[in-house]
């Protein structure tokens, strides 16, 4: 599968597995997509490591959109990005997007074989 | 500057300690502004840190720093998690075994402006930045360790009456005037208790 993949990221283990159910619910399996939410002890927070282990469950060739809710979610998100390895980094992008329908509105534009930048675009017209 | 094993253990147990004793603090802070987790988020990544002792001490003090940041990275969460880890994993990237004060001077510089891209932020935002310019300064212009310790505590005293602008508190806008930036306050404590381990060791 050439898609690109969908990462969501939420404080709330609950709003991540939420939002991604939604967006399986729209687009079915044609597009990778995993979710991280909650801090390591699953307390309200986002981690890296759960982060990183989203990313490699949604992987594609094509590059992977992450989704994500507030502030610590954004950095940390962004520091996963840095830990790839190097050849994945630039396939990486986080999205400056409303997580919920930001979300749903990726993977749409994913679902018709877009490319990362143009998944990218379409998840940030929310708040063009 | 030479810190041996025991030295930098002892650094690593005072740089942990000051964050564990202030968590009850810190999340105090946090609630008034924040989401209320930084006391328990720091003390999580700390005591992950005193968990990889002994064996982080006999590391060199470079990487010794540089693990210290990525297990902050890993276990505290929240924003801070990344900034506090990146200042340590660039200060371990930058500093020379066995670092002069112009190594330091450099090296701190470099890790403050790691933080800043991190966050995409400046001082005057209400953040820990507002501690670690400040001190920078004082560390540049050949300020002693009492001095040092001294701007760290102030500097966050000074956050109180600024707005965020930056962070979960900066939603709080206006409100978020006249609380101390918990991110500040943790940033003081870890540079007080760096401050006062170094001054034992070069002045025991």
């Amino acid at each position: 599968m050439s898609n690109v993949g969908i990462v969501i990221v939420s404080h709330s283990p609950k709003i991540a597995e939420g939002a991604a159910d939604m967006v399986r619910q729209m687009v079915g399996d044609v597009v990778p997509l995993a979710w991280s939410g909650g801090d390591v002890d699953g307390g309200l927070g986002t981690n890296v490591a759960g982060i990183l282990e989203a990313i490699e469950t949604a992987w594609s060739p094509a590059g992977v959109a992450i989704l994500v809710d507030l502030g610590g979610a954004e950095t940390n998100s962004e520091m996963a990005v840095e830990m790839l390895p190097e050849d994945r980094r630039a396939r990486v992008l986080v999205c400056n997007a409303p997580v919920v329908e930001g979300a749903v509105i990726a993977a749409t534009e994913s679902s018709g074989g877009s490319s990362l930048a143009a998944v990218k675009r379409s998840a940030e017209e929310f708040y063009a | 500057m030479s810190l041996d094993r025991v030295a930098r253990e002892r650094l690593v147990q005072a740089l942990a300690a000051s964050v564990i004793e202030h968590a009850d603090e810190l999340t105090s802070l946090d609630q008034a502004i924040g989401d209320g987790d930084h006391g328990l988020n720091m003390k999580r990544g700390f005591e992950a840190v005193l968990a990889a002792l002994p064996g982080l001490a006999d590391k060199s003090l470079p990487e010794m720093l540089k693990a210290i940041g990525m297990t902050l990275v890993m276990k505290v969460g929240g924003a801070s998690g990344p900034l506090v880890g990146t200042f340590f994993m660039e200060l371990g990237k930058a500093l020379p075994e066995r670092p002069g004060r112009a190594d330091l001077v450099a090296a701190t510089e470099k890790a403050i402006e790691a933080v800043k891209a991190r966050g995409r932020s400046e001082a005057g935002q209400k953040t820990l930045l507002d501690v670690l310019v400040p001190v920078h300064a004082v560390l540049a212009g050949g300020g002693d360790a009492k001095a040092i310790a001294a701007e760290a505590v102030q500097a966050a005293d000074r956050t109180t009456p600024m707005q965020a602008l930056r962070g979960r508190a900066s939603f709080l806008g206006e409100r978020s005037v006249g609380h101390m930036d918990p991110g500040s306050r943790s940033a003081s404590l870890l540079i007080g208790a760096a401050v006062e381990t170094l001054e034992f060791e070069v002045n025991p």
